[in-house]
């Protein structure tokens, strides 16, 4: 996926010469395209995420569009208080840009490791938070978020992961990617989870109960839409996320279950839980361990359909 | 609407900078007694700074806030807000009489500047550590899109507490910002006590120094000094500019100065009558 965005960060700076993009130290030759096509307009600010969002908020102030990379853990908590202030105070369009998001690090341990970061970072006004499922979605989504008037925060994987999509899926801010028809649940995945969850309603056909898909790549704001109608429609809709149950999309949906008017379907969350993870392991083990596989989300979502 | 005697501002052809600093801090102490709001010490402690950057300094045009070409000035010490206030307003950017209603309900002056609360406020602060960063980034953006801006940012020696102005300052020598100069109200004061023993500061213009930043030492309250400072910017040396201004809180009424209290203190109606006296303005 840091791929995809550096490629597609690349082509949009030089169609638009307003973007600028700053690095916090990492990307060892990921950008050199970039660097290469608009040597004027990248800047590697160092181990110093507090500076760089304020410097980004700064180059907004002065008409140009910046776009923050490094690790989520360092550009959402280490800077948060740069977020709300500089950037979301003052909404301006600064683009924030997570990678190796959630459980994508499991073995640098949990200083690298992102299960809280959207939780945080929903409740600060006017920040669109996406979460692009894969690299056709994250190419989507850089174009939509440059575009965008406001901060957008944006979470990423590392590389390597599957690709679900043939093609740049059409996309809108605030809007979910329908992938399959389903008539009991229905499973809205957001980030990367998404080749689980289309696994999981594989194994929900094949047992008799049919699930729906939707991709979710923007976790803020959410799809009311969307809600309103799959609330309506199915039985159980169960949130996926590789992100706590709390705060997150799960915790989005749940606070929008709460005012809905008789919502129809019961909501299960799926996410990492309330515990950092101590386990020396990688990605699919983490994954494992916070039952964020197609067997165990399938199990209970049948339970849940019968009990 | 206030008269002419009490008005800031004086005679475009040929200011004369003390008197304005003397109606500017006595506009401070009657906005601090009729709001009831605090920090009225730390707000007299930059006044010259301010009068000097906006008389003499700024290329600015009250009439166009928003020009793309106007130096940027950020007053990073948001809780100093009274001292922007009455600048801006005496240098024209708004009228005079919104300063009567500072604090209030309504009022587009809050306590310290929220974001384009006001024409000429460049940012919002009051959260300190802020400001340089983002000064930073209006300097580079200066230089990115070839435009010969300035950027002053100005902030109080307590703030230099914060791990982000460092971070500042390390970044911009690196990319020749010599268009971003800091003033450091150096008024040896933080919140609840000196500052040199709060935390290890001493010596600033040594720290700034070796960050890679050219730094000297003026007397903050002397406004020939700081306009001549402020006016070393852009040597040729790509280096940005750091001026540790010696100052001292409550600068301008003698039962203030050097008195920590009046981090706090809001001035009585005899106490505000005691400085017009001081301030040669009864």
């Amino acid at each position: 996926m840091r791929n995809a965005f550096a490629k597609q960060i690349t082509a949009l700076a030089q169609e638009d010469s307003r973007i600028v993009l700053l690095v916090g130290d990492i990307g060892n030759r990921l950008f050199d395209d970039f660097k290469a096509n608009c040597p004027n307009r990248f800047y590697n600010c160092g181990v110093a995420e507090a500076n760089m969002i304020g410097v980004a908020a700064g180059l907004a102030m002065s008409g140009l569009r910046p776009v923050c990379y490094t690790i989520t853990p360092f550009i959402t908590y280490r800077c948060m208080e740069q977020i709300r202030v500089d950037v979301c105070y003052h909404h301006v369009p600064v683009l924030l840009v997570g990678t190796g998001s959630g459980l994508s690090y499991a073995s640098l341990g949990a200083t690298h490791h992102s299960c809280e970061e959207m939780g945080m970072l929903r409740l600060l006004p006017g920040l669109t938070i996406l979460a692009p499922a894969d690299e056709m979605e994250v190419r989507s989504a850089v174009k939509a978020a440059v575009r965008h008037s406001g901060p957008v925060y944006m979470r990423i994987g590392k590389k390597g992961e599957p690709v679900v999509h043939k093609a740049e899926p059409p996309f809108t801010i605030g809007k979910a990617i329908p992938m399959r028809e389903g008539k009991d649940s229905c499973l809205l995945s957001t980030g990367t989870m998404l080749p689980i969850a289309l696994a999981a309603a594989d194994l929900l056909g094949q047992q008799g109960c049919s699930a729906a898909v939707f991709s979710v790549p923007t976790v803020k704001p959410l799809d009311e839409e969307l809600l309103s109608d799959v609330f309506a429609r199915f039985k159980l809709v169960a949130t996926l996320e590789e992100h706590s149950i709390l705060g997150g999309l799960g915790g989005g949906v749940a606070e929008w279950r709460a005012d809905a008017v008789a919502p129809r379907a019961r909501l299960l969350r799926f996410g990492t839980r309330d515990e950092f993870l101590h386990e020396t392991c990688e990605q699919e083990e983490a994954r494992d361990y916070f039952g964020l596989t197609p067997a165990a989300i399938a199990a209970r979502v049948r339970d849940g359909l019968t009990s | 609407m206030p008269t002419v005697t009490n008005s800031i501002s004086t005679s475009v052809a040929a200011p004369d900078l003390q008197a304005i600093s003397r109606r500017v801090r006595f506009k401070l102490v009657e906005m601090s007694h009729r709001a009831g709001t605090p920090h009225l010490g730390s707000a007299l402690s930059c006044v010259d700074i301010l009068v000097a950057a906006y008389w003499t300094i700024l290329r600015i045009d009250p009439q166009r806030p928003d020009d793309p070409l106007r130096d940027r000035f950020i007053l990073s010490k948001g809780h100093a807000a009274t001292a922007l206030y009455a600048t801006l307003a005496g240098k024209g950017f708004f009228p005079e009489d919104w300063l009567d209603a500072f604090a209030k309900h309504h009022s587009p002056l809050a306590e310290q500047p929220s974001p384009t609360c006001a024409p000429g406020v460049e940012l919002a602060t009051g959260s300190l550590g802020h400001g340089l960063p983002v000064g930073t980034g209006m300097a580079l953006a200066a230089k990115i899109q070839q435009r010969d801006y300035r950027v002053f940012v100005v902030m109080s020696d307590g703030e230099c507490n914060e791990g982000s102005v460092w971070e500042a300052a390390l970044f911009a020598p690196v990319h020749r910002l010599d268009n971003l100069a800091v003033v450091i109200d150096y008024n040896k004061w933080q919140a609840t006590g000196r500052s040199n023993e709060i935390m290890a500061l001493a010596s600033l213009v040594k720290k700034w120094e070796a960050f890679g930043w050219n730094a000297l030492e003026v007397d903050g309250h002397d406004l020939g000094a700081l306009t001549q400072a402020m006016s070393g910017l852009k040597r040729g040396d790509g280096k940005p500019l750091a001026i540790i201004a010696h100052t001292v809180k409550g600068k301008g009424i003698s039962f203030m100065e050097d008195d920590n209290n009046w981090h706090y203190r809001v001035p009585k109606a005899e106490e505000v009558e005691a400085a017009k006296k001081e301030l040669g303005l009864a």
